[in-house]
Order: C-alpha cells, then structure tokens, then sequence
C-alpha cells in the first residue's frame, strides 16, 4: 500500500478510503515553557479509522483538543475540507460537521439518555427562536425528524432500555456508550474519540470496538481515535500515529508501525511513566 | 358558613395573589439558575431598572437629567412627549436586551469556568451598580405606573359571593390587578416551559446549564445562551417590574422584594420553572393565613419572617425543593 499517493482505494474487507479529510502540517503546541506538541505533521483520509497512540503525557489529548477546537496550536495548521482552517472556536468546529467524546466523558448528567443524543443534533437544527415562537407546526416537524434520527441511532448502540433514564445513574461503560451516541448524532465528518474504552472491562472493550467498525463501516464515518491499549488499536484502525514526548515518533499502518524499533523502544524500553 | 371561614377564604386568596407576584420575581432567579448555575442576585434590582424605564420612557423622562444640569448648568427634566404604554413596554424590552448584552460583554465573559461563588459575588457588584445606574438615569423618587392594568377590587367577584355569607359579608375582596398578575404569570410559566422543554434553544440552554465543555462539543455558543437568558430573565423582571411598581408604585424598595424570592425558591427548587410558581404560592397563602390565625395571638408581623420559617423546614426534608432536580451522588 503506498502511503504517499492519495487516491482512493478499497480495504481488504471492502471499505473505500477516499482522499484526504484533514490534513495537519508542523502542529507546535506550547503551554508557557512546556512544549506539549512538537512539529507534528499527519493526515486523515476519508472513509479511514486513524489511531493516535503514544505513552502517557505523549501529547495525544492535545492533539485530539487541537482538532476540535478546544486548543489554538502555537504554530502550524489544520486543513479541512481542502480548506486552511482559521482559528476557531470549539462550538463552531462543532458546526463544521466535527464531533467528539471525551476522556473523562463530558455527558449532560441531569439529562435523560435521549436528551443528551437530542443536543447532539442541535447543529442540524435550523428552525430560528422566532420561527419556532411564530410557526410551531414547523418547529414540531422538525423535532420529530430529529427524534427519529436519534431513535436509529439508540437502536443502532441497543441502549433502548435506557433511553428515558439520567445518564448520572447510569454505569460507567454504558455513559461512555451513550456519549458516542450524542456524538454520532451530528451526523459528523468526522468523529473524534478520546480513549473510548479507557476503564472498561474486557465484555465492554469488544462491544465498543464492535461499534466503532460498525459506525465506520455502516455510516462510512471517518474516525481519530486515541488509545491506551495497543492491541486494540492494532485490530481497529487502518493507519496509525505514534507519539512519545509530544513528537511523532511513527505514522503508517498497523503491521508497519508494530515493527518499528522507536515505537519498539517507546513502549517496551525506558518506562516513562 | 361562618363569616370567619369566609374570611380566611378570602385570605388564602388573596395569599395566592400575593404569591404570584413573589412567583413572577422567583422565576427570574430560576432561569438564570438553570441556564448558568449562578444565584443572580441583581435579579430584583433587575425588575426594579426595568420598570424605571418603562416608567422614564413613557413619560418622557430625559436619562441622566441630574447629570446633564449638574454638568452643563441646564434645566431639562422631560422630553415633553408621552408614550402610549405598548411602545414604551418594546423600547424598555430593547434595553434589557442590550443590558444582557452588555452583561455578558463585560462581566460574565471574563468569568467563565469560574467558580459560582465568583459569578454570585459578580451578581453582587451588578445589583448595586444598576441600582445606581436606575437613581442616576431616572432619579430617586418614587414614581406611579400606569400601562393601563385594570386596577380596584373587582365588583363582579364581590357581587357574585356575597350571597355566601350573611348580613354582615359584601363577598370576596379580590384585586382586579392581581387576577391579570395572575393570567400573566401562567402564559409565561407555559410559554416558557414550552420554550425549555422542546425548543432547540432551550435545550442548549439546559445543556449549558449542565457541563460547559459538552455544551461547546455539540456546537452551543456559550456567549448566545447567556445573551438569550439573560435577555429572558429581564423580560420577566419587566413583567415583575410592571405588575409590582403598579401595585405599590416604583420605588427603590422594589429591588428589596427579591429577598422573598429566596423562601420562595427554597422550596420549589432552584432548578424547576413550576416550583417557582408553586413556591410563590405556597409562600404567599402560608404566611396570610399565619398572619390570619397566628398573628395576633404574637402580636403580629408574622408576614416578615415566616417565609423563612417555613423554607427552613423544608430544606431539612428535602434540600433540592418541591419540584428540583434530585441530587444525585455516586460514591
């Protein structure tokens, strides 16, 4: 498979890898003195599940923060859609069809499951304040258009046992399952998971890997995810990024990362933690 | 029936009356509440700008006049011309629109992920500068307000219940003013419910309320929220503004009838648009019938700390409020 070229091209199991979505070129992230990201450059192609992987304190999550908005890098850029992105703030990042989870899920506790998948559809709702105070008819129709897309969706993570409780009772596997929902209910370009299996149990891993193939393969979602666990991210992704010490230390598919010595070196030598 | 159970009907009528208004202030408080998690503690001082402006705007009162004498040796009070009350309820909408506005410029966005005890104590410094700001621009005495609310006792109520009682009962005391106080209060708690509930505004806005990082992930602008809320909750400190200042004129106590707004929230829960109503209610009824049948064995005055009271024991057995959010803590 040659990396360099950027035509489209059909997986072994069937899926097309379009061209490219995102790109980012010479990535510096500095908190004061402490430079967190250095010089990092990678892209992302449509179609394509892309891991970002790394030790502890690699610079991943800034990363991650970078992309959807949370994070001004100090230097370099991010090119979307075949556009330079300007700088931008979260929310609108939101609205250009990106959406997220988090580490340390970052769900609406006081709200029900179905609540918080509703607010994910809130960059695809148009109906403005006036026109839903003075048209209700039309604002009703459009509640329910998104009430359907949101029911497909539950149905499609089978959490429809849970759908009218507060995600604050809920255990922790199934809030992380919910806060992908609410992601995916932006009908995103681009997804951005932020170690979604970080704390779960073996059942609960192979369940959320299960989705995520799903998601890419069925919605043709083109998804960055970071993760801890090696072997995950061997069997899900397509290409791979590898981080040490905010520097890309490797980049490419998973086979050919797994045999590079500095991603040897990185997580088998010299503990970092 | 005894005139004395007439009586203390007519009471608890006129409790839930009162209520309403305490209400109508209590519902400011929750919007905010809701949609930032901070006590606003401006919101009284809020109804009190609100309705020397409509006030000012109507009559024609020239803002800032003192200033402008003191400064250039003038003696301009008043534009000469009179509002028709419609025009002069948008223009004072206008104003509290651009005073959220401002609000959100100056204060609340320098202090965002700041903790609430910031935020309240920011309330704090902005319920005594508007109330400055209200004695500078419109000065300091006490005004009357006239939108044209019927006012008096309403002659239909006390023609049709004076059959109740005997000789000595005219029937049913009620102000025709508190029944319109009262209608009012309802299509706002509907409209807003509605507004909460199905909206897509509102549910950014209980989005906000809940997690500021979710919020921006799913794409709410955290500005436009406490823009519109903000907005919101001076539109119903006007509507409080209006309903009290017609009562017992404009004057600067107004500000002051925020305080019963906190007994009131106790108990409906700071997060619950209809426990704000039926706080107020429960609040309003209570203490008239305290003051009714307690009062004079204690020598009256009841009416001031009563609310308190009550409150009190209500947050013994149940700390979130009649209608609040349940407390949930995982350990």
């Amino acid at each position: 498979m040659n990396m360099v070229s950027h035509e489209p091209y059909v997986t072994e199991d069937g899926r097309t890898i379009g061209g490219v979505l995102m790109e980012l070129k010479n990535i510096t992230l500095r908190f004061g003195g402490v430079v967190a990201i250095k010089d990092i450059s990678f892209d992302v192609r449509e179609g394509e599940i892309r891991a970002i992987i790394g030790p502890n304190g690699a610079g991943k999550s800034s990363m991650l923060n970078i992309i959807s908005g949370f994070y001004t890098p100090s230097e370099g850029e991010v090119w979307f859609e075949g556009h330079k992105r300007p700088q931008m703030r979260p929310f609108r990042v939101a609205q250009q069809g990106i959406a997220r989870t988090f580490q340390n899920i970052a769900l609406f506790q006081g709200m029900s499951t179905l609540d918080n998948m509703m607010t994910g559809r809130i960059t695809r709702m148009n109906a403005g304040l006036m026109a839903q105070a003075l048209w209700w008819g039309k604002a009703e129709r459009e509640e329910s258009e998104h009430r359907a897309a949101v029911e497909k969706i539950i149905d499609f993570l089978e959490i429809q046992h849970i759908r009218k409780t507060p995600v604050g009772r809920l255990p922790y596997g199934l809030q992380k399952r919910v806060e992908l929902g609410r992601a995916l209910a932006a009908e995103p370009r681009l997804l951005l998971l932020d170690e979604p299996m970080a704390g779960m149990n073996v059942e609960e891993k192979e369940d959320m890997s299960r989705f995520i193939l799903d998601v890419n393969d069925e919605f043709g979602t083109t998804i960055v995810l970071i993760e801890h666990d090696m072997g995950v991210v061997m069997d899900l992704s397509d290409r791979v990024v590898v981080m040490d010490y905010g520097k890309k230390i490797g980049d490419g598919p998973p086979e050919e990362v797994r045999a590079n010595q500095d991603v040897i070196d990185a997580y088998l030598g010299v503990s970092h933690d | 029936m005894t005139d004395q159970f007439l009586y203390a009907v007519e009471v608890m009528i006129n409790g839930l009356m009162a209520g309403v208004l305490y209400a109508l202030v209590a519902l400011g408080f929750v919007l905010i509440f809701k949609a930032s998690g901070i006590f606003n503690y401006a919101q009284g001082v809020l109804a009190l700008f609100a309705a020397l402006t409509l006030v000012g705007l109507q009559q024609g009162q020239i803002p800032f006049a003192h200033l402008i004498n003191a400064v250039l040796g003038t003696e301009v009070t008043h534009f000469g011309w009179h509002l028709p009350a419609a025009v002069a309820i948008v223009l004072t909408i206008g104003v509290m629109i651009v005073l959220a506005i401002l609000i959100e410029r100056f204060i609340l966005k320098h202090l965002v992920n700041q903790e609430p005890i910031i935020l309240f104590m920011a309330t704090i410094g902005l319920a005594y500068f508007l109330e400055g700001l209200g004695d500078i621009m419109w000065g300091s005495d006490i005004k009357t307000m006239d939108v044209g609310l019927p006012q008096g006792a309403s002659v239909w109520i006390e023609d049709n219940s004076a059959w109740l009682g005997g000789d000595g009962f005219y029937g049913f005391f009620v102000d025709k003013l508190d029944i319109v106080a009262a209608l009012v209060a309802a299509v706002l708690v509907i409209s807003l419910m509605i507004f909460s509930q199905y909206s897509k505004q509102g549910r950014a806005l209980r989005a906000v309320a809940d997690d500021h990082q979710a919020a921006l992930s799913v794409g709410i602008s955290l500005r436009f929220i406490w823009v519109l809320v903000w907005s919101i909750a001076g539109f119903v400190a006007l509507v409080a503004g209006i309903m009290w200042g017609t009562k017992s004129g404009v004057q600067f106590s107004l500000s002051l009838i925020a305080l019963k707004a906190l007994p009131v929230l106790m108990l409906g829960g700071f997060t619950s648009i209809p426990g704000a109503i039926v706080g107020g209610l429960i609040i309003g009824v209570g203490e008239k019938l305290f003051e009714f049948t307690i009062g004079p064995m204690v020598g009256g005055a009841t009416e001031n700390w009563f609310a308190y009271v009550l409150a009190l024991v209500f947050l013994v057995f149940r700390p979130q409020g009649l209608f609040g959010e349940k407390i949930i803590e995982r350990v």
